[in-house]
């Protein structure tokens, strides 16, 4: 390893402070929090890419960016997350409110390439907390309506009470997208769809043959999803889904990570399905 | 049946690579149904004499749950077919169904349909063809549902 690559993977080793400015409640176990940098911000993320958020003297967990913030302001740089209370260290983060301190590794990983699905329609298929990793993709779409075609985004989630941004769908859906919404489990009053999210895939206003889709979720979810999609028509490789391993480093060094060939925090987490499919079939990985 | 009639079932995707006499004679048992928001389309334990095809609209199937009222267990939307009780003895609901919005559908007479299956054993096939990856695909739905695959480990009851 030469001095330069040293120092550099010394510097992605080492968690950088970061301060919650900004924490909303989203759900009863979800929280976004809004961070802004201590000690000089990170490089800037990209829809899709991963942070590595530490608690300190609790640990470390990857957690996708759920948010592009301050983009007039690149020196802020602030960092946007949505994470879900689930273990020890995401309890920790969870519970982290203003000015309280959080260790930030990243970016890492590969991006949804949102620039790339220009002049086709786009399909976004959402499980849970997996809008949160697409939330930045409809921003990005949003933010430059007129070069995407047609636009679906169709959310799965396990009760109403799980539904994340519900303001936002809302808001989206006045804004020349078409929002679905399917609930596993519904509760009195819910009067939208019930069952699985890729029952909504029928009422998706798009082309097959010129259309990119984004898929996050669950891994089962992910795979039914681009299976149905493939039967609308949509082609392997232009369905995108967003992995999840066992990251640590996030580098592609430690290896834990590692399916088939892939390491994925350095070739993951966004891969297109036409490489994913094969890998996710294999038990052993 | 009509014309337009006819070329409403040829458009809709369920029928989708239906042989041209096949659905003909499909259509020989079809009449355009509308249903207003919150009508009941049919009850658990009904006569199961029909089935839909969904253009318009969505459908909500439903159970009654003694204490708890009408649980909905699934939403159909436009683009599918309601009802396959009708298929198999007793031809019995098994569940109940809801017009959740002003629904538009084509809706067959299913004795009428069960006739023609009998006597024209390609025609019956072709039906099955029909409504077999609907069925499949209505149960893997479930068993998705089943593995609770959004909850966390608690909410599962997993360790």
């Amino acid at each position: 390893m030469t001095a330069a690559a040293e120092v550099t993977a010394v510097s992605a080793a080492v968690p950088h402070p970061y301060r919650v400015v900004s924490r909303r409640v989203d759900t009863y176990d979800t929280v976004t929090l809004e961070l802004a940098h201590d000690t000089g911000p990170l490089p800037a993320f990209a829809p899709g890419q991963f942070a590595m958020l530490t608690a300190y003297g609790i640990g470390e967990v990857p957690i996708s960016l759920s948010a592009v913030a301050d983009t007039a302001d690149n020196r802020a740089r602030r960092l946007i997350h949505t994470l879900r209370a689930v273990g020890a260290v995401t309890r920790a983060l969870h519970a982290t409110g203003p000015g309280g301190v959080i260790g930030v590794r990243g970016p890492f990983g590969t991006t949804w390439d949102v620039p790339s699905a220009a002049g086709s329609d786009v399909v976004l298929v959402a499980g849970g907390i997996g809008l949160a990793p697409l939330r930045p993709v409809l921003h990005a779409v949003l933010a430059d309506r007129a070069r995407y075609g047609r636009v679906a985004l169709l959310v799965g989630a396990r009760t109403p009470a799980d539904l994340l941004y519900p303001d936002e769908l809302r808001r989206w859906a006045a804004e020349a997208i078409q929002v679905e919404v399917v609930v596993d489990r519904p509760t009195d009053g819910w009067t939208g769809h019930v069952g699985v999210v890729t029952t909504l895939i029928p009422l998706a206003r798009f082309d097959p043959a010129r259309t990119v889709a984004f898929v996050c979720g669950p891994e089962v979810m992910m795979r039914f999803t681009a299976q149905a999609l493939r039967t609308q028509g949509v082609p392997a490789p232009a369905i995108r889904v967003s992995l999840e391993r066992n990251m640590r480093c996030g580098v592609g060094w430690c290896g834990h990570c590692q399916l088939g060939p892939m390491l994925v925090c350095r070739d993951g987490p966004v891969v297109d399905f036409a490489r994913a499919e094969p890998l996710l079939r294999i038990r052993e990985l | 049946m009509t014309g337009e009639v006819a070329a409403r079932v040829a458009s809709h995707p369920f029928t989708a690579g239906l042989a041209a006499e096949h659905l003909r004679t499909l259509c020989e048992a079809a009449a355009p149904l509308s249903y207003p928001p919150g009508k009941r389309i049919f009850a658990e334990g009904g006569a199961a004499d029909r089935f839909w095809l969904l253009e318009r609209g969505s459908v909500a199937l439903d159970l009654r749950v003694p204490g708890r009222g009408d649980q909905v267990i699934e939403t159909l939307v436009a683009g599918t077919v309601l009802g396959w009780s009708w298929m198999n003895p007793p031809y019995r609901w098994q569940f109940g169904a809801v017009a959740r919005e002003h629904t538009d559908t084509v809706a067959f007479d299913a004795a009428s349909v069960r006739r023609r299956c009998d006597t024209d054993p390609a025609f019956g096939y072709a039906i099955l063809q029909l409504f077999t990856p609907v069925i499949t695909g209505r149960l893997q739905a479930t068993r998705l549902r089943l593995l609770d695959l959004y909850a966390t480990a608690g909410q599962a009851g997993r360790p």
